[in-house]
């Protein structure tokens, strides 16, 4: 019972050790093996090897838990849990790290900055997430967290020479760190209640109290701020514009999707964990919170004439819209922000990724204007991002429409007709930026003839993506029964 | 092949968009062969529809039944309820048939006058199409609101890319009101499908199964009015209706043509297909009968009258449709047989007659590049032959008896009258100022002397375009000639809805054509009686 390091713990914690692994290796081989920069495209082969190795830990976890038709999987004396929860998000997080560090050496040539850490880096943050996911106590969550958020802090600020690179990392890390302590903070309090750090033990603390109660409402708050700020709601936003205009575009994309599953993995472990029975205290702040949050992403958005930017306040609202399905609650609502998540992962990748391809020698490509006559020179990356933007605004029959319907229906059926109401209107503000950009690349007048960044890298991400977000759309049975496999309790 | 018909229907412009894609943009006259020839193939696998669709046995029995010819139905999404179910009745037959009709006339009519990005232009009218058949078709909530949508983008471009000065403008308005709408709409669908969750216990997209749907009025209203804003916005009824003139003076000629022939059908169609079926108590509410009949002869009067001051022919031409969409929301509202039956078939009509309009101007704005009506005048003096396709269309859309536009006219009217009479004498003021507006534009463009210099040496109407103009005008006399097939062809599917919208009406003593339809029904009941029990043992 007492056993340090039991086989279940193994079992459980060998994604992590794989992430951790391969990120060493990468390291390692980046000074002993290739001493020459031309060679650090093969550090490649370690990232794929090493997610390889990673699902293959996850698969057979998977399978375990199938073929023993257990629920759930505790290890380290609860403080880590494999259920279909954790590992759906740990299949997030595979999907968008393998998409990054595939369209990364090309990018990464250009901007001049091609390290062996980046690999490191993303690998370690991707070990981070696991433990989100699958964390349950406090202290292996907030552990997670920084070590994610810390290795994002660097890679946000890896353009070392690049003076918004180096800023965005800055006010990246004081807000993030400011943040962090509110979290800790909420933390203390509720391991003041329960005298434990096990979730188990601190919800079973909270119900046991009103959900008025000060010192409960107390902790709600300060963790709230600190989970609200990863998952840029407003008003904790101010850092994402910036941060995701600075950051290499790549990282952008990294930090979008990767960094924000994470965090509402992180969210939702939280509050239907402990915080569940006061949910009478904080759904109305939430609502309040996600309606704030769809307002200012979307309005904020309409005036960008950075395509980054706009990208990142879009990335803003989408979060207010998987806030409004934690907030309806019911199973519909949690299995719709699981679909949401996944689908938005790839749209979302898909649209950065075509960014990536802007970004060329000696050309940044990041105004809108650089998109413009995009339809003459690269009709496909053009096609391409027109089905990416659908898909974020939400127009069938692309991927981002079920997302969206998963959480409209939620709230329906939870009777949140206002909150309902705003929600849809806010797709036709949001259909309004992104055809802004939809308008440049078709209609405008071709200004750059420069051609696009391809490599192979990013041919294939943007055909997985691509494929994805269409296929998905047309034929959405198998993504829905994965959320819902994932999502039953 | 029979079975899967519709699905041919349904998917044949796509298959034609898929190769298309494939041929090299350098490759224009191949590009313009292939469209043509998709259009044409997708309008001609389409004319089974007709041959073989079987008028519904008359009678009682299948009114109570809701039937549908060519249906097809497949699991799509089973997590969701959601079926790929496609089926027509009478009402959809029409307006498919006037879908792919007026999808490859508006294709052939492209031919000069689209040079530039002639690739993309072809790529989003058979896209364009693929939707809008879509939408007739669909059996299945879900299924619907996707082709609802996917109408909404080709649309976008064709207005954005190809559109006149102000098109960018245009285009996203137009985006913009029907996305609002139908987001809206959206969320009037998922009311019923979670009420249906709540009384049935499994979800289910299938119209036919949310009919079983027993909601209290006041959620009915809310659902109707949710409903409403998405119908209403695509018609356009009278106080959604600005973005059409915009969409339609920016589009070019063949956009215009859709626009009006096609996609604002989708809205009535809404109305009668599924707001009223679904929703019939709220639809006979007296406060929602009330409000959608005024809103409709507004929209009659005021279009008619802001067509009058028009300078520019095709905002002239734009506002007579929302005058005419108002008579056929008006025949919906009426809520009777003479109503929705005229509503329908003035639908087709609109189609045929403003689309020939806008056909009209297209011609003469290759040539001349304005649409300024005080640029012409004396048109009939170069232009004979054009001047007699334009009349004929004029008063097609002016409602002329033995032409289309009459017999639409006058059935809305009598349903109107039998509902209201202070109905029917206000929307009669639309007719008669219709007649002024068409008239006077006639006059004032094709009639007396040539005022203009310029349009002294225009040539008239080539062959390929007069083509264009033959069916139409064969069609328009055909309607205003002889009507009955038309009327046969609707008469079981309205008087489903009617019956559903206000059960016994034709039980009831409520006007004397529903006596002769009641004592019908009885005898074929009768029959069907005396035949059954037999037949079981």
């Amino acid at each position: 019972m007492n056993q340090f390091y039991t086989t279940t713990d193994h079992f459980v914690l060998i994604p992590a050790i794989m992430l951790a692994l391969f990120g060493c290796a990468i390291l390692l081989f980046d000074f002993l093996v290739f001493p020459n920069p031309k060679q650090r495209k093969y550090l490649l082969i370690f990232v794929v090897l090493g997610l390889g190795f990673t699902g293959y830990g996850l698969w057979r976890q998977q399978e375990f838990l199938t073929a023993n038709g257990l629920t759930e999987l505790t290890a380290f004396q609860g403080a880590l849990t494999i259920d279909r929860f954790a590992l759906f998000f740990n299949w997030v997080f595979e999907l968008a790290t393998l998409i990054v560090a595939i369209v990364s050496y090309n990018y990464l040539e250009i901007e001049g900055e091609h390290h062996g850490e980046y690999y490191a880096l993303m690998l370690f943050a991707q070990c981070g997430m696991f433990f989100l996911a699958a964390g349950t106590d406090l202290v292996t969550l907030f552990i997670g967290l920084e070590l994610m958020a810390i290795c994002f802090y660097v890679m946000v600020g890896f353009l070392r020479s690049d003076k918004r690179s180096n800023e965005a990392a800055m006010k990246y890390l004081l807000l993030g760190a400011f943040s962090s302590g509110f979290l800790v903070y909420g933390f203390s309090i509720m391991y003041g209640l329960a005298g434990s750090t096990q979730l188990s033990k601190v919800a079973a603390a909270i119900s046991a109290r009103d959900a008025w109660d000060p010192v409960v409402f107390l902790a709600t708050a300060t963790t709230a701020v600190g989970l609200l700020f990863k998952i840029s709601a407003v008003p904790f936003h101010m850092w994402a514009p910036d941060a995701y205009e600075g950051a290499p575009t790549t990282i952008t994309a990294y930090l979008s999707v990767a960094s924000k599953a994470a965090s509402f993995a992180f969210l939702l472990r939280i509050f239907l964990g402990p915080l569940a029975s006061a949910r009478d205290s904080w759904e109305p702040l939430l609502a309040v919170v996600a309606v704030l949050t769809m307002t200012v992403g979307n309005l904020a958005a309409i005036s960008q004439s950075n395509i980054k930017r706009l990208l990142a306040y879009s990335s803003i609202s989408h979060a207010g819209y998987m806030l409004l399905g934690l907030i309806a609650g019911n199973e519909t609502g949690i299995r719709g922000i699981a679909v949401y998540v996944l689908v938005y992962a790839f749209m979302n990748l898909g649209a950065f990724l075509v960014v990536i391809a802007m970004r060329r020698k000696n050309i940044i490509g990041e105004d809108l204007d650089d998109m413009a006559g995009l339809m003459y020179k690269s009709p496909g990356y053009a096609i391409l991002m027109l089905i990416f933007l659908l898909s974020l605004a939400g127009i069938p029959p692309t991927a981002g429409f079920l997302g969206k319907y998963y959480i409209f229906l939620s709230l329906i059926e939870t009777h949140h007709y206002v909150l309902a109401v705003i929600a849809t209107l806010y797709v036709a503000v949001a259909i309004y930026y992104y055809f802004r950009v939809v308008k440049i690349m078709f209609v405008g007048e071709l200004a750059e003839k420069a051609p696009l960044a391809t490599s192979f890298g990013l041919r294939v991400a943007l055909g997985i993506t691509g494929v994805l977000t269409l296929g998905v759309g047309v034929y959405p049975e198998p993504v829905l029964r994965l959320a819902q496999s994932s999502f039953l309790k | 092949m029979d079975q899967h018909l519709l699905s041919i229907v349904l998917f044949a412009p796509l298959a034609g968009f898929a190769v298309l894609l494939l041929i090299p943009g350098s490759q224009k006259n191949l590009i313009k062969v292939w469209a043509n020839l998709v259009g044409f193939a997708s309008f001609l696998v389409s004319l089974p529809l007709v041959t073989r669709f079987d008028n519904d046995t008359p009678g009682f029995q299948s009114i109570m039944h809701p039937q549908f010819h060519f249906e097809e139905s497949a699991n799509w999404i089973p997590s969701l309820g959601a079926h790929y179910h496609i089926g027509i009745d009478g009402i959809s037959l029409l307006l498919i048939m006037l879908t792919t009709l007026m999808g490859f006339l508006a294709i052939l009519s492209s031919w000069n006058a689209i040079d530039e990005r002639v690739k993309e232009y072809y790529a989003m009218f058979l896209l364009l199409q693929t939707g809008m058949i879509g939408v007739f078709v669909s059996l299945d909530f879900f299924l619907f609101y996707v082709f609802w949508e996917l109408v909404l983008v080709p649309m976008y471009f064709i207005i954005g890319v190809w559109g006149g000065p102000r098109k960018l403008y245009a285009a996203i308005k137009f985006f913009l009101y029907t996305l609002a709408g139908s987001v809206l709409m959206l969320l009037g669908i998922l009311t019923l499908y979670f009420q249906y969750h709540q009384q049935f216990g499994t979800y289910t997209f299938e119209i036919a199964d949310l009919m079983k749907l027993d909601m209290p009025l006041g959620m009915q209203q809310w659902v109707f009015w949710a409903f409403f804003l998405g119908f209403a916005i695509k018609v356009p009824m009278f106080p959604f209706h600005t973005w059409l003139p915009d969409a339609h003076v920016e589009a070019p000629t063949a956009g215009s043509v859709i626009l009006a022939s096609v996609l604002l059908k989708m809205g009535t169609y809404g109305f009668i297909r599924f707001s009223l079926p679904l929703l019939p108590k709220a639809s006979v509410d007296q406060t929602i009968v009330q409000i959608l009949a005024v809103l409709s002869i507004v929209g009659i009067i005021y279009g008619a009258l802001v067509c009058l001051m028009q300078q520019d022919w095709k905002k002239l031409v734009a506002y007579s449709s929302v005058s005419h969409l108002g008579f056929c929301t008006l025949g919906i509202f009426a809520l009777n047989p003479n109503g929705i039956a005229g509503s329908v078939i003035q639908q087709v009509n609109h189609g045929i007659s403003t689309g020939m309009l806008f056909l009209i101007i297209g011609v003469i704005y290759e040539r001349r590049h304005t649409r300024e009506i005080s640029e012409y005048g004396g048109l009939a003096h170069v232009m004979p032959k054009y001047a007699v396709i334009f009349a004929i269309a004029m008063l097609s859309s002016a409602g002329l008896p033995l032409l289309n536009g009459f017999v639409g006219e006058f059935t809305i009217l009598q349903g109107a009258f039998e509902a209201n009479r202070v109905w029917a004498a206000f929307s009669v003021m639309g007719v008669i100022l219709g007649a002024a507006y068409l008239l006077w534009l006639y006059q004032r463009t094709m009639l007396g002397q040539v005022t203009n210099g310029r349009n002294l040496h225009l040539p008239d109407m080539s062959l390929r375009e007069i083509v264009i103009f033959l069916p139409l005008i064969a069609w328009a006399i055909w309607i205003g000639v002889y009507p009955k097939p038309y009327f046969d062809v609707l008469e079981m599917p309205v008087q489903r809805i009617v019956e559903r919208v206000r059960p016994g009406y034709y039980q009831g003593e409520s006007g004397q054509k529903a006596k002769g339809k009641r004592q019908k029904a009885k005898v074929l009941e009768a029959n069907a009686a005396s035949v059954g029990p037999g037949a079981g043992q």
